[in-house]
């Protein structure tokens, strides 16, 4: 009975070392800025308008044989918004938007993965912005992988998706009213194989 | 009306000079605190900033000339106990270092992001010092700080003119009100700046 107990014990812990190893981790290149988190959403219903969060941090696992595994988390600065021009930004920072003060950090804690294989997939996970949790899907594909040229090894994605203000509270959000309502966002991502 | 001081009265430029940045001021503070809360599809959302912006110039473009106007005119005799006198003194001190740091800062505010201040739609005043972290937030919380001492200064300034007036009944407010009766001083110590 202990036999079989420990056995199955050693046997579990060399599973997961097994699969400690096969996922490979990542960390996201923010040192070289080869990532970037950007938003587009419309201007009075008549263009659109681009910023991007210049400041975040974030890893990921990735698991070529069990793409189950793969996870990733990333945290984002929420004063680092930049819209290139000054006078939004500062609106943007404030208790009418972002309550930048209030709730200084988004992020973003995956919970599935879901492969389509060629590269595609769904990473599902838990989004929280301005104390509101969401759960949401992002719509992932790999762009490319391989060694860099400085001894690194690396792999990126792009991710898509689309945010709804009315979800999280902003109290400008409400006067902006429906052409503003969806937020897309367009994420590049490249992780450093540690 | 004599344009230049004597030690008994303020000439004609001293006192233009006082009461058009006085309604400036008064104006660009009110202006300030209206806009700030206009919400985004109100009519004077963009006007009411770019008067602001403005009109904060004309604040800069006359406090040089004021200050310099000061420096090579008599100061006329101020009135009052010698602890009047001196407060006066700190108080005018006070007000050049609180207008100067309040234009200043509404400038870093705009220009934060590199993009010049639009005057009248008359010319444009190039962006200087940008780039710095967060700036136009810093910037703005000292606009804020340092504009709302400036009200309270000049609201203790005015309740201390009338109380030269109507209690002490000497000519303070009368002599910034324009020509007035020659008046010898009240008291004879010339509290000057060095």
């Amino acid at each position: 009975m202990l036999k079989k107990t420990l056995f199955s014990l050693v046997f579990m812990l060399g599973l997961g070392a097994a699969t400690a190893q096969a996922a490979e981790h990542y960390v996201i290149d923010t040192k070289g800025m080869h990532a970037f988190i950007t938003f587009r959403i419309q201007h009075l219903g008549y263009s659109w308008l681009e910023g991007r969060f210049n400041r975040f941090t974030g890893d990921f696992d990735y698991d070529e044989a069990n793409p189950s595994n793969n996870r990733v988390s990333v945290e984002i600065d929420i004063a680092s918004i930049d819209s290139n021009h000054a006078e939004r930004d500062k609106h943007l920072r404030s208790e009418r938007f972002f309550d930048a003060k209030k709730f200084p950090k988004a992020t973003f804690v995956s919970t599935a993965w879901e492969n389509h294989g060629n590269g595609k997939a769904t990473l599902k996970g838990k989004f929280t912005l301005r104390g509101v949790t969401k759960d949401i899907s992002i719509d992932v594909s790999q762009i490319g992988a391989g060694k860099d040229p400085w001894g690194g090894f690396r792999r990126g994605f792009v991710g898509t998706t689309t945010l709804h203000l009315s979800n999280y509270r902003m109290k400008e959000g409400n006067i902006l009213g429906p052409v503003a309502e969806n937020v897309q966002l367009w994420l590049s991502i490249e992780g450093v194989r540690q | 009306m004599p344009l230049r001081n004597d030690p008994k009265r303020y000439g004609l430029v001293s006192i233009l000079l006082h009461w058009t940045m006085a309604a400036l001021i008064i104006g660009l503070f009110f202006l300030g605190e209206y806009m700030v809360d206009l919400d985004y599809y109100h009519p004077w959302y963009q006007k009411a900033p770019d008067l602001h912006r403005s009109l904060g110039f004309l604040v800069a473009a006359l406090l040089l000339p004021r200050w310099i106007w000061r420096l090579i005119n008599p100061l006329p005799v101020i009135e009052g106990k010698p602890w009047e006198q001196r407060t006066a003194v700190w108080v005018h001190r006070l007000f050049y270092v609180l207008i100067a740091g309040a234009v200043i800062s509404g400038y870093l505010i705009s220009t934060a992001d590199g993009q010049g201040i639009d005057v009248f739609g008359w010319f444009d005043i190039p962006a200087v010092f940008y780039g710095a972290e967060n700036q136009e937030d810093i910037a703005g919380e000292l606009h804020e700080v340092l504009t709302h001492i400036l009200f309270l200064l000049a609201l203790l300034h005015g309740l201390a003119a009338l109380k030269h007036h109507f209690i002490d009944r000497d000519p303070t407010l009368r002599r910034m009100l324009g020509p007035g009766e020659r008046r010898s001083p009240s008291s004879l110590t010339n509290v000057t700046e060095e």
